[in-house]
C-alpha cells in the first residue's frame, strides 16, 4: 500500500521535500512507517524521540494500522512558548 | 472563520467580520513578532503550518469553547512564510453578547492553539536559525 507522508518544519528540511510517498505492506502501522522514513531519510532519527505523527490530520499512536491512501504528516513539536 | 494565509493580517477586519448586532464585546488577540527571543536578536521569522490539520484543530478549539462558555462567534487567523519584527503572526477574536466569555474564550484560544494547532516558526537570528518547538 501507498502512504502519502507530509513533513513540516525542521522534519521538511532534513528530508529537502514536504511530501513523499512510501510503500508499505498491507497491515502496517505508524511504527512501520516510522521505520520506512528512518531507513530512507536516517538524518530524520536524531528527531526519533520528539516527532509525533497525524494519521488523515488526528494525531496517532505508533500501533495505529494504517490503510492505502492515508496522508501521515510528520510533526515536529509544534511551536510554541510564551513569546506571543 | 478559520484562516492561513501569507498576506498580512488585519484586526479590524477580522473584528468587523464577527461582530453582530447581539454582540456587546468583541475581545482579540494579537500575536506580534518581537525583536529578541530567548536572548537571541531576531533578524525575521518564517511560520510554517500543515494547513488542513491547522484548520481542523481551530474547529477542534471552536468545540472546547462552545462548552465552556456562550459566544457567538469566533475567528482566528494565522499567518505563514516570512514575517518581520512588529508585523501580526497570528489575530483571534471572539464575539459575545456580554464581556467576559469573549475575554476569557479569547484568551483560551491562544493557549489551545500553542499547544495543539501544527503551525512552527524558524527564528531566524544574525548567527543562525532554529525551528521553535513546544514549550521552549
Amino acid at each position: 500500500m501507498r502512504i502519502q507522508v507530509r513533513l513540516f518544519a525542521a522534519a521538511r528540511e532534513i528530508v529537502g521535500h514536504g511530501e513523499v510517498a512510501i510503500e508499505l505492506k498491507e497491515g502496517s502501522t505508524v511504527g512501520d512507517l516510522m521505520e520506512g522514513i528512518f531507513s530512507r531519510f536516517p538524518g530524520l532519527k536524531g528527531m526519533a524521540g520528539s516527532l509525533v505523527f497525524a494519521v488523515n490530520r488526528e494525531l496517532a499512536e505508533r500501533s495505529v494500522g494504517l490503510r492505502d491512501g492515508d496522508e501521515v504528516g510528520v510533526i515536529p513539536p509544534v511551536s510554541g512558548g510564551t513569546d506571543v | 472563520m478559520y484562516e492561513i494565509t501569507e498576506k498580512p493580517l488585519s484586526v479590524e477586519g477580522v473584528v468587523s467580520a464577527i461582530t453582530r448586532r447581539t454582540c456587546g464585546a468583541v475581545a482579540s488577540f494579537v500575536g506580534v513578532v518581537r525583536e529578541s527571543s530567548r536572548g537571541r536578536q531576531i533578524s525575521y521569522l518564517e511560520y510554517e503550518a500543515y494547513p488542513e490539520m491547522a484548520i481542523a484543530k481551530m474547529r477542534q478549539i471552536e468545540g472546547e469553547i462552545r462548552q465552556k462558555w456562550e459566544i457567538e462567534q469566533i475567528a482566528i487567523h494565522h499567518r505563514v512564510g516570512r514575517l518581520g519584527i512588529g508585523e501580526a503572526s497570528v489575530v483571534i477574536a471572539v464575539a459575545a453578547a456580554p464581556r467576559q466569555p469573549a475575554l476569557e474564550a479569547c484568551a483560551y484560544a491562544i493557549e489551545r492553539l500553542k499547544q495543539i494547532v501544527p503551525i512552527w516558526k524558524k527564528e531566524v537570528s544574525p548567527d543562525g536559525s532554529t525551528w521553535v518547538g513546544m514549550g521552549s
